[in-house]
């Protein structure tokens, strides 16, 4: 029954939030944290979301299956989740600023701070928060039919 | 005389059962609402009754020949009757990231679709009724 892959779908799109979430914990959480070298400096992290084929779920397998790979996508079940292919580091150059007292400072009198922006990751959480809530919105809804699709009849 | 299920129900139970899919499909848009990339996908409710109603086989309106050993068929010819043929939705706006699905939209699809379920469902229920009425002889 369809209406059951929801909970399925549902489920692993807040999943997914929730990790987006605790990524943009941690990036506000290390917005001041420095290292000593600035290699070893943190950087702002964040996931990448990707859709999953249901045959891939089930089976595990990519290669052989295609017959089945692709009746999963045009048509038996459409249940592709919400996967989460990676966290990637965000490649954006770090905050040097001048603090010549700084223990870790450089020969210039530089620190260099992590290059997390703080509005981005603002930004982000809401985003997430209200994606998680709209999947939790619709997870309801289709619990409330299966339900009365239980009592048919009655 | 028998009692027939199929004719007694009507379409509601083909609705019902297209309903459930669709309910599947919009809640799948809306889970990847944030993937970079996904593009909304829909299925067209009337051509899919109809379909289903006249008893024809999906995709028997196109048909697609494999000429050569590596190419995928368009679907799992076993699965038969059962199967759904989803199209794409053409957004309203485009996006960075190549993603086609348009939250709101979607939601208020999904709440369409929702109560047009629940009117499926009563159908039926009236049409359980009915039959049991019919049995009982009351």
């Amino acid at each position: 029954m369809p209406l059951l892959n929801v909970f399925d779908i549902s489920g692993s799109a807040m999943a997914a939030q929730t990790v987006r979430l605790n990524t943009t914990a941690s990036n506000i959480a290390n917005a001041q944290s420095v290292a000593e070298n600035p290699e070893d400096t943190y950087r702002a992290r964040h996931p990448v979301f990707a859709a999953q084929l249901a045959s891939h779920m089930q089976s595990g397998q990519v290669q052989g299956g295609s017959q089945q790979a692709f009746a999963g996508e045009t048509w038996g079940t459409p249940n592709s989740g919400v996967h989460i292919q990676g966290i990637v580091e965000s490649e954006a150059p770090l905050q040097m600023r001048y603090e010549p007292e700084h223990p870790h400072a450089n020969e210039d009198g530089y620190v260099a701070y992590p290059n997390v922006s703080v509005v981005e990751e603002m930004a982000n959480m809401i985003s997430a928060s209200r994606s998680f809530q709209l999947n939790v919105e619709v997870l309801n809804t289709a619990k409330t039919l299966a339900e009365r699709v239980l009592s048919l009849g009655q | 005389m028998t009692i027939n299920f199929d004719n007694a129900l009507g379409p509601h139970a083909e609705a019902l059962s297209l309903r459930d899919k669709r309910t599947e499909v919009l809640a799948r848009n809306i889970a990847h609402a944030d993937t970079p990339g996904y593009l909304a996908r829909d299925l067209d409710f009337k051509a899919e009754l109809t379909r289903r109603l006249e008893g024809a086989q999906p995709g028997t309106q196109v048909p697609v020949r494999r000429t050569h050993a590596g190419h995928q068929p368009l679907r799992d010819p076993s699965a038969g009757q059962d199967l759904v043929t989803l199209k794409y939705r053409t957004p309203l706006m485009g996006s960075f990231d190549g993603n086609s699905v348009d939250t709101q939209t979607e939601q208020a699809l999904f709440a369409e679709n929702n109560m047009q379920f629940q009117a499926s469902l009563r159908f039926l229920n009236g049409k359980f009724k009915g039959l049991v009425s019919a049995i009982k002889g009351e």
